[in-house]
């Protein structure tokens, strides 16, 4: 027996087919129509994101991409949660919560293209740190910011987001262990989409990821992570929990990997077919376009101004990406230090030296 | 003038940091109300509140991680790991964070995060707390590494450190905390990144940093009453490497040995040799020697005078530099 087997509740609004499961909590939601409306375009737009950078990268735009298909809930709903001034630390799987934060997604799927490192420029001003791709480590940095946050008297939170199997590394039970003792107005949500490369959660952890908060002195919440208004819900709570009460929260949604991995990967040397299948019948935009639907809350004009509005955004990042003037080499002397030491300038020069070689004598 | 101990100089360089910068947080192990195993945060918190000087969990990995994200929110921590060993399970952060997170905002984020590690043996202490990784950090892009070898140097480039825009790994050398020097506390001597010619000499140089000075320059008065007259180099920075200092040594002299405490293989030793071959080769009149740590784990205390250069294994191998 595993501790999965004792599962905690699953907190959810709408059951898989949309219908509403909770209704006492959908009418508490603070949500207006055009909020409900503005969560499935993201979701929309970020699923067309998806499946055009994987087909950039198909054909050799991008140098590798991890697709989020199947987590658009997760990351749409807890992103908007957030406020304007809350801080996001993503791992590397997050563009739909950078599309919905407003990061200029050409800029950063240069990340994925390889065109330079971390993907956000001037994340203190943008509320969004770099790329994180070392697993976990980036959890420390979120409890960081918060308390650093928190010293300032600042009305915030940030939100730090990992997978299933970043519970494994150490860093993140620093993380929580810091966050408990400090009193840091930090969210942990991880996105348990069931698979590290090709390990599956239960491989990862005996317990449910969930109830790891309780040892480090608050709460921790399972929330069905393909319900968008769920992850919305629980996620503003916990914002809520941390701005007023500087009390951390760790947020389980339990979600499906319906990619690989990563373009390099192949996942059907170890995802069960049926799995792939049961899940493809929870699919979040499904589910959610079903609950707007009966909800009347949108209609065929809707529907298809975001699917103009997502192949708009797409062919902004085919041009942006396939487009792109190549960079000048020298920046990666330039952004190591604020000033480039002797020791690295005689490196530069060098550099400097055999470019004009390549151009030519005229150069 | 006042004598003063370099653990005093540390301790007023961080008050000094403190009162300058309200931006300055100071944060580990046992540097509250302790002041830290060594006092060098001694009344810190007392003058400055739990809120800027505070005590963290037992996770040395946390604490940097922290770090990283309090300067993204504005703050200059200086985070204390409390032995050079214990700063193992902070690497993978310093590695791939802070050296590396103006990199990867593309020059938009910087990390003042000074890093502060005692260092180095020969005070005779348990297994895990006389190493010296140095070797560790200057090899990682991003970082500077500086390792004071006085008081009043220690007090310059912490503050120097704290100032700097750039994360800083600072090095103490635990064994030189007790050290005294008399003089003004002044932050405003040699900046990062320049070296310091400690002796004069003509007939060779010995290059060395941190702890190994005082036996480096027993080593030039015993080589003086022989008539050798040798250099003394301290670099102080590793990284930035004063690589010009070093090469006008070398050219004037025509001799070089370094003398560190880490073992040898790998050490930064090597470094400061290939600079001098490749940019004072005609100059040499013999080969580049290298008096160091031999190559295994750091050893007990009983046998650590042993292991650490001697005025003797430095002499040694002055001599075969003049033999050659």
């Amino acid at each position: 027996m595993t501790g999965n087997d004792k599962a905690p509740e699953t907190v959810r609004i709408l059951g898989p087919d949309g219908t509403v499961e909770d209704p006492a909590a959908r009418e508490a939601l603070d949500l207006k129509e055009e909020d409900l409306r503005a969560l499935y375009r993201f979701m929309a737009l970020a699923r067309q994101v998806d499946l055009e950078c994987t087909a950039l990268q198909r054909q050799g735009e991008l140098a590798v991409y991890p697709p989020l298909i199947g987590q658009e809930a997760a990351q749409v709903g807890s992103a908007y949660a957030l406020a304007e001034e809350d801080f996001v630390f993503p791992s590397y799987r997050e563009a739909a919560v950078a599309l919905v934060r407003g990061i200029d997604l050409v800029e950063y799927m240069h990340f994925h293209r390889g065109t330079r490192h971390g993907g956000i420029t001037d994340p203190i001003g943008k509320r969004f740190a770099e790329i994180s791709v070392p697993v976990s480590s980036q959890t420390l940095h979120a409890v960081g910011w918060s308390m650093g946050a928190r010293k300032d008297n600042l009305n915030a939170c940030s939100i730090v987001y990992f997978g299933d199997g970043a519970t494994s590394q150490g860093d993140f039970h620093e993380a929580c262990n810091f966050a408990g003792v400090f009193g840091a107005p930090v969210i942990f949500f991880c996105q348990n989409n069931g698979w590290a490369i090709s390990v599956p959660t239960e491989k990862q952890t005996a317990g449910a990821i969930s109830e790891k908060a309780v040892g480090y002195g608050f709460p921790g919440v399972r929330v069905d992570g393909n319900d968008v208004l769920a992850t919305y819900m629980v996620t503003r709570e916990a914002a809520q929990r941390a701005r007023t009460e500087h009390v951390p929260t760790l947020i389980e949604a339990v979600t499906y990997r319906m990619g690989p991995h990563s373009t390099a990967d192949d996942r059907s040397r170890y995802q069960p077919t049926e799995q792939i299948e049961s899940w493809q019948a929870q699919d979040p935009l499904v589910r959610y376009r079903a609950f707007l639907e009966a909800e009347d809350a949108i209609d065929a004009t809707f529907l298809d101004q975001v699917e103009k509005d997502a192949k708009e955004l797409a062919a902004t990042i085919r041009a942006g990406i396939a487009g792109a003037p190549p960079r000048d080499v020298r920046e990666m002397f330039d952004w190591v230090w604020a000033e480039v030491p002797p020791v690295l300038q005689r490196q530069r020069d060098e550099v400097t030296e055999l470019l004009r070689g390549h151009e030519g004598p005229d150069a | 003038m006042p004598e003063i101990t370099m653990g005093q100089a540390i301790n007023e360089a961080l008050r000094f940091s403190l009162a300058e910068d309200d931006r300055v947080l100071i944060l580990g192990e046992d540097v509250g109300k302790l002041g830290g195993v060594f006092r060098i945060t001694d009344k810190l918190q007392a003058e400055f509140g739990d809120d800027r000087v505070f005590d963290t969990p037992l996770a040395e990995a946390g604490i940097m991680g922290v770090s990283i994200g309090l300067a993204l929110a504005g703050w200059k921590p200086v985070p204390e790991m409390q032995f050079d060993a214990f700063s193992y399970p902070a690497l993978d952060q310093v590695i791939c964070h802070v050296g590396k997170y103006r990199f990867r905002s593309a020059n938009t984020a910087s990390m003042p995060i000074v890093m502060r590690i005692p260092c180095g043996g020969g005070i005779g202490a348990a297994e895990h707390h006389s190493e010296s990784p140095e070797s560790y950090y200057a090899h990682t892009s991003g970082l500077k590494v500086v390792i004071p070898s006085t008081p009043l140097d220690a007090f310059n480039l912490m503050v120097r450190a704290i100032r700097d825009p750039d994360p800083v790994i600072f090095f103490e050398p635990k064994g030189r905390y007790w050290s005294k020097e008399s003089g003004e506390l002044d932050p405003n001597g040699l900046p990062i990144g320049a070296s310091r010619v400690v002796r004069e000499g003509t007939h060779g140089t010995l290059v060395t940093w941190g702890g190994m000075l005082p036996r480096c320059l027993a080593a030039a008065e015993a080589a003086a009453e022989d008539g050798v007259e040798l250099e003394v180099l301290d670099l102080r920075c590793l990284v930035p490497l004063d690589v010009d200092g070093l090469v006008a040594s070398a050219k004037k002299t025509g001799r070089v040995v370094v003398v560190h405490e880490a073992p040898m293989t790998g050490g930064f030793g090597g470094e400061i040799v290939a600079r001098v071959v490749e940019e004072a080769f005609d100059h040499l009149e013999a080969p580049v020697l290298r008096v160091t740590g031999y190559d295994l784990p750091y050893p007990p205390a009983t046998v650590e005078e042993h292991y650490l250069p001697s005025v003797e294994r430095i002499l040694l191998a002055v001599q075969k530099t003049l033999n050659h």
